[in-house]
């Protein structure tokens, strides 16, 4: 992939995040925080190939730590970020589920 | 072995490098609508489960990558990762967020920062290093290594392992500008010259350098914006990952964490009516100006917990507003009690949150949820909330000083002026939980004390309001 591809997507996919992250209320902005930090847990992926590809002794044990570095990330952070939605109760009390359409 | 990070190059042909493609297509729009998810409260937990499916979808599509020839470090890897994240996520209090949110970015750094280190020496090792891709590990080693000094000293202050105040000294501003100018030189000589081995790894150490530098003089009050541009950070070194290893989910999911932290830093600079440079080479609340020559100060007036009990057993309209101090004293529960006893008296209680109340955006929110406390009851915008102050009965400031201060409206010369502020003092009365006669995080004196029609409650924010509540029980009962 050339690098001009690479941008395109950047690019795009930042302005995706700033057209929907805007429309984030503040009523939500520290689960907000968090969803963005679990999801870009998502090194983890770079993290494997690093750990997993016999790079040599010195390239698996970074990428060893990356890896535990980066599932501690994405593990801790989704569940906080669920956790956290889960106290925001709806108006009508009761678990949010969405009553009106 | 040819052009192990290129993965997208090479794999595309195989059936396992199609289906790795497709996890990671399916990934990047989970994740998108996850986000999306969060703009409604009543869709958010949904979205973002969906979005931890994607994020498993991609781990799965990566661990079928035909270069991974051996699987047992990725396993321990995985397994001790989560079994050190869930036990921290389950366990943090609400109040600790900030700190958690911290670590958590220095985690996620940490992680890019390595792998922008191992791709660096594979690349150089089998000569595939383009001028390109030096580019793209230089930022990825930049912010990433920034992220991790940087998260860890925001950890070390909000868990007070270090001081909250601002840490100082002469020239502080032009060693850290010297420095950004040096790690920037280094950066463009490996651009040049990928191989210089030594440019790459003085980058990673100026950044380092440079994370704890630039939160040293950055107050406790200040955090929302550091811990805001840190998740931005956070985002761009995986995002430059991404670049690296030719990989486009994470730099989709960078972009996103980039462009969020980005939105929230702005949000919250504009709450505190500073510019990001202020609070970065501000070093605000540093040494106060001492803010004299004011003539006579007046002395605040207290009222006993039975008097405030009394009228907040008939008032029909409260509004709570909470500070940091709320949350520090963990006095959310009591909190609700206390708004509980108001509502079955036939009284309507609401809260206003002001953007930067607490140490992260958002903070109070999540605090008042934990204690069960309705999020429609929670008003988020500044000016809804003061239109509501203005027809009610009793405003109580518990634990919030500076968000309440009037001379950030009447006061040009007053640190805070233009800060948007709650106006407490057109409620009918005014009560202050305070722990002491102190003045805020920023120094600031608070005139809202002395006004006519305020009154103070000494105590920790969990003490006072049990009293309050405790005394309007006492009442309820003496009927």
């Amino acid at each position: 992939m050339t690098l001009i591809m690479q941008l395109y997507v950047f690019i795009l996919a930042g302005f995706v995040g700033f057209l929907v992250i805007g429309k984030v209320p503040p009523l939500l902005h520290t689960p907000l925080m968090s969803a963005t930090n679990a999801i870009s847990g998502i090194s983890l992926v770079g993290a494997i190939v690093a750990a997993g590809g016999q790079y040599g002794r010195a390239s698996t044990v970074l990428g060893l730590i990356a890896v535990i570095s980066a599932a501690t990330n994405v593990v801790a952070g989704f569940l906080i970020t669920d956790r956290m939605l889960g106290m925001f109760k709806h108006p009508t009390g009761g678990e949010s589920k969405g009553g009106k359409h | 072995m040819p052009l192990f990070f290129q993965e997208a190059a090479v794999m595309n042909d195989s059936i396992a490098g199609m289906i790795t493609q497709a996890t990671y297509f399916a990934a990047s729009v989970l994740f998108i609508l996850g986000l999306k998810s969060l703009t409604r409260p009543d869709s958010a937990r949904r979205g973002m489960q969906q979005a931890a499916v994607g994020m498993l979808l991609a781990v799965i599509g990566t661990l079928l990558n035909q270069h991974i020839l051996t699987y047992q470090w990725i396993l321990i890897g995985l397994v001790v990762g989560a079994a050190a994240g869930w036990p921290m996520a389950m366990k943090i209090e609400m109040t600790a967020m900030p700190q958690f949110i911290a670590f958590s970015h220095a985690f996620g750094a940490i992680a890019a920062t390595l792998v922008g280190v191992v791709e660096y020496r594979e690349l150089g090792r089998t000569g595939e290093l383009t001028h390109g891709l030096a580019g793209a590990l230089g930022f990825e080693v930049l912010f990433g290594a920034l992220t991790v000094t940087g998260s860890f000293m925001a950890f070390g202050k909000l868990q007070e392992l270090i001081t909250g105040r601002p840490i100082t000294f002469k020239g502080q501003n032009f060693f850290n500008v010297a420095l950004i100018g040096v790690a920037f030189l280094s950066f463009a000589w490996l651009i040049y010259q990928p191989d210089a081995q030594w440019a790459f790894y003085t980058v990673v150490g100026l950044a380092l350098f440079l994370g704890i530098s630039m939160v040293l003089p950055i107050g406790g009050g200040d955090m929302p914006v550091v811990i805001s541009l840190l998740n931005s950070y956070a985002g761009l070194a995986a995002a430059a990952t991404g670049f690296a290893i030719g990989n486009n989910v994470l730099i989709i999911a960078g972009a996103l964490e980039g462009a969020g932290g980005f939105i929230l830093s702005v949000i919250m600079s504009k709450a505190m009516n500073r510019s990001f440079g202020n609070v970065i080479f501000g070093a605000f609340g540093a040494p106060p100006a001492a803010a004299g020559a004011k003539g006579p100060a007046k002395e605040p007036k207290s009222i006993s917990a039975e008097d405030a009990a009394t009228q907040l057993a008939y008032a029909s309209s409260v509004v709570v507003i909470p500070g940091y101090g709320m949350a520090v004293a963990q006095a959310q529960h009591v909190c609700r009690e206390l708004a509980d006893l108001i509502e079955a008296n036939g009284g309507a209680v609401k809260y206003a949150i002001h953007p930067v109340a607490g140490r992260m955006p958002g903070h109070l929110n999540v605090i008042l949820a934990e204690a069960g406390i309705d999020y429609g009851a929670l008003m988020t915008d500044v000016d809804d909330a003061n239109r509501v102050l203005k027809d009610a009965d009793i405003a109580i400031v518990v634990g919030g000083n500076d968000i309440v201060n009037p001379d950030a409206e009447n006061e040009k010369s007053s640190p805070l002026y233009g800060m948007p502020i709650f106006r407490p003092w057109t409620a009918k009365v005014t009560y202050v939980i305070k722990r002491g006669k102190g003045v805020g995080f920023s120094g600031v004196e608070n005139p809202l004390f002395t006004l006519d029609t305020t009154r103070m409650i000494y105590g920790d924010a969990k003490g006072a309001l049990g009293t309050l509540v405790k005394e309007i029980k006492a009442l309820s009962e003496g009927h």
